[in-house]
């Protein structure tokens, strides 16, 4: 009974959310906007940095890239096929930084990936002035809100449906034997590097999408906009508060998250910035786990019936 | 079966293993022994693929295995426990058995990986316990489950580094049985252990270390009353 209920409200809600553009004025749109992206970007770097437990500061290299590689073309391609080269662009930049870097444990690689991010920018910048002679760009792209919006719907549909699959294969199975103890899943068997680069190319292209998808917004880029490390600190922020290695768990974190920094943004603009560290250093202290683990053990304790930790495997 | 042959390691100015060379047959227990810090678990390290030799070769079954990496030497069904437990500690017991299950020599998946995990969990004496968490074991359990993950894919070569160590008698005893059925179904094992007791029940042959060369090899009677053992290994024992 229950499990028969689960897919049908899940179509349910889908139907609902692709319908919701539709009765929003614009205002409202954009917000959806904001909310879709960050829930994609939340689970996308989830989808990576939550079993292997790999902090990744490297999300807004790709959200970038995907922005810049819609800017170059925009007036040249199709966005659709725009939006094919942005998803080979990201992959090959994580493949190659991958290789070079997964070896890397610990702070070494959340240090490396946060100097990535601020290459990426620095060169892009570089190329700009050197070759293009000029530093923004403008992105005319007839695509309004309500299409990016179901853009980024149907990608946010994609990577949860991706990490609802991983979970229950094999690759979640090493995945999260990977974050315990890369010498006993290497020991197992498991080609602890070909795992890991996969995870973070399938996250590092849903990243880039969602920068790509998104670009047409700003119309005006230049690389202080779409290179902006904020994103990378609070898309991290907003997956830990859910819980980024449960599959709802970005979700829940990004929602509240994203309305909170935009009530923020709105009430106390120049004060945004240390209200935003004050958050991410209370949510660390408070909840590590994320707000779903706290619900559970609440339930727990209350002695009501809680749904297990993640589907087990196989 | 398994073929060592003047296996060295440096590490920077220390020579751990020192050229050493030894051969084991297809379903044979032997021992490797040695004081504290004479290269036996570097060997172990070798062998497994966790460190990198400097020179020397290990071959299974004829096939050079070093320089191949952890996982694929594990492919290859060596399978081995660690000296200090170790365990993915965010999953359940069944799950740390199918880590090997799915990504060892025969992999498999669904519900045939389930079944095999489970059986070789019953046979270390962990039957029932699979949706357990690792953090509700104890020690002893623990290493069961180590040694389950290890047996679960009937490994050609099983390493065992002090997995013993910690028991006391009665589960020593049951330990001791465990090791023998690996062996009966066709295990070649090599077993660094301080326990004699263990090493006389299980082991005919032993290889003794010390300072990370080879010192003695063969019968496990005769190598314990060679003086030059007794000399490195049971002199440093004898004032305990």
């Amino acid at each position: 009974m229950k499990n028969a209920l689960i897919p049908v409200g899940l179509c349910l809600l889908l139907l609902a959310l692709a319908a919701l553009p539709l009765v929003a004025g614009a205002y409202l749109q954009g917000v959806l906007v904001g909310v879709m992206s960050a829930v994609v970007l939340a689970s996308a770097w989830a989808l990576f940095s939550g079993p292997t437990k790999y902090i990744s500061l490297a999300t807004v290299a790709f959200f970038g890239l995907g922005a810049y590689t819609v800017a170059v073309l925009a007036d040249h391609v199709p966005f659709g096929l725009i939006l094919i080269v942005a998803g080979a662009v990201g992959l090959a930049v994580a493949l190659v930084v991958g290789l070079a870097t997964l070896r890397l444990a610990g702070v070494y690689f959340v240090i490396f990936s946060f100097g990535l991010a601020e290459l990426v920018r620095q060169l892009i910048t570089w190329a700009e002035t050197t070759l293009n002679k000029t530093l923004g760009r403008y992105i005319f792209i007839d695509i309004d809100a309500r299409g990016i919006y179901w853009l980024l719907l149907a990608l946010a549909v994609a990577t949860l449906a991706l990490r609802w699959w991983i979970e229950r294969s094999r690759l979640g199975l090493a995945v999260h034997a990977i974050g315990d103890d890369e010498t006993v899943a290497r020991h197992a068997g498991i080609n602890v590097t070909a795992v890991k680069l996969a995870l973070f190319a399938i996250s590092a292209v849903i990243i880039t999408l969602a920068g790509a998808i998104q670009a047409p917004r700003w119309t005006y880029v230049e690389p202080s906009i779409v290179f902006n490390p904020t994103i990378s600190f609070i898309t991290l922020i907003m997956a830990l508060l859910g819980g980024a290695t449960r599959l709802w768990g970005p979700v829940f974190g990004a929602v509240p998250l994203f309305f909170f920094f935009e009530w923020l943004s709105v009430k106390v603009p120049d004060q945004f910035s240390v209200i935003l560290g004050l958050a991410f250093i209370l949510i660390v202290f408070l909840v590590p786990n994320g707000v779903l683990d706290l619900a559970q053990s609440a339930l727990r304790r209350l002695g009501l019936p809680a749904r297990g930790k993640e589907a087990p495997h196989a | 079966m398994l073929e060592v042959r003047n296996l060295t390691k440096r590490f920077g100015g220390l020579l751990a293993v020192n050229n050493v060379s030894f051969h084991l047959k297809t379903g044979e227990v032997v021992g490797l022994l040695g004081p504290n810090g004479s290269g036996k678990s570097t060997v172990m390290n070798l062998i497994s693929g966790a460190l990198m030799r400097s020179a020397g070769e290990v071959r299974v079954d004829g096939q050079r295995i070093d320089g191949e990496p952890a996982h694929r030497i594990a492919r290859r069904g060596v399978a081995r426990t660690f000296q200090l437990v170790r365990l993915a500690p965010s999953l359940s017991l069944r799950e740390n058995v199918l880590l090997s299950v799915a990504f060892g020599p025969e992999p498999l998946w669904g519900a045939d990986a389930v079944r095999r995990a489970d059986a070789a969990l019953d046979r270390v004496g962990l039957g029932g316990m699979g949706d357990r968490r690792v953090p509700d074991l104890n020690y002893i359990d623990q290493k069961r489950l180590e040694l389950a993950r290890a047996i679960a894919t009937r490994p050609r070569l099983l390493l065992l580094d002090e997995w013993m160590a910690g028991l006391n008698p009665t589960e020593l005893k049951t330990a001791i049985d465990l090791i023998a059925s690996v062996r009966d179904g066709g295990t070649t094992i090599l077993l660094v252990e301080h326990i004699m007791e263990a090493v006389r029940a299980l082991c005919p042959r032993c290889i003794v270390m010390q300072a990370g060369v080879r010192i003695a090899d063969g019968p496990t009677a005769e190598v314990l009353a060679d003086p030059q053992v007794i000399d490195a290994y049971l002199g440093g024992a004898a004032h305990v």
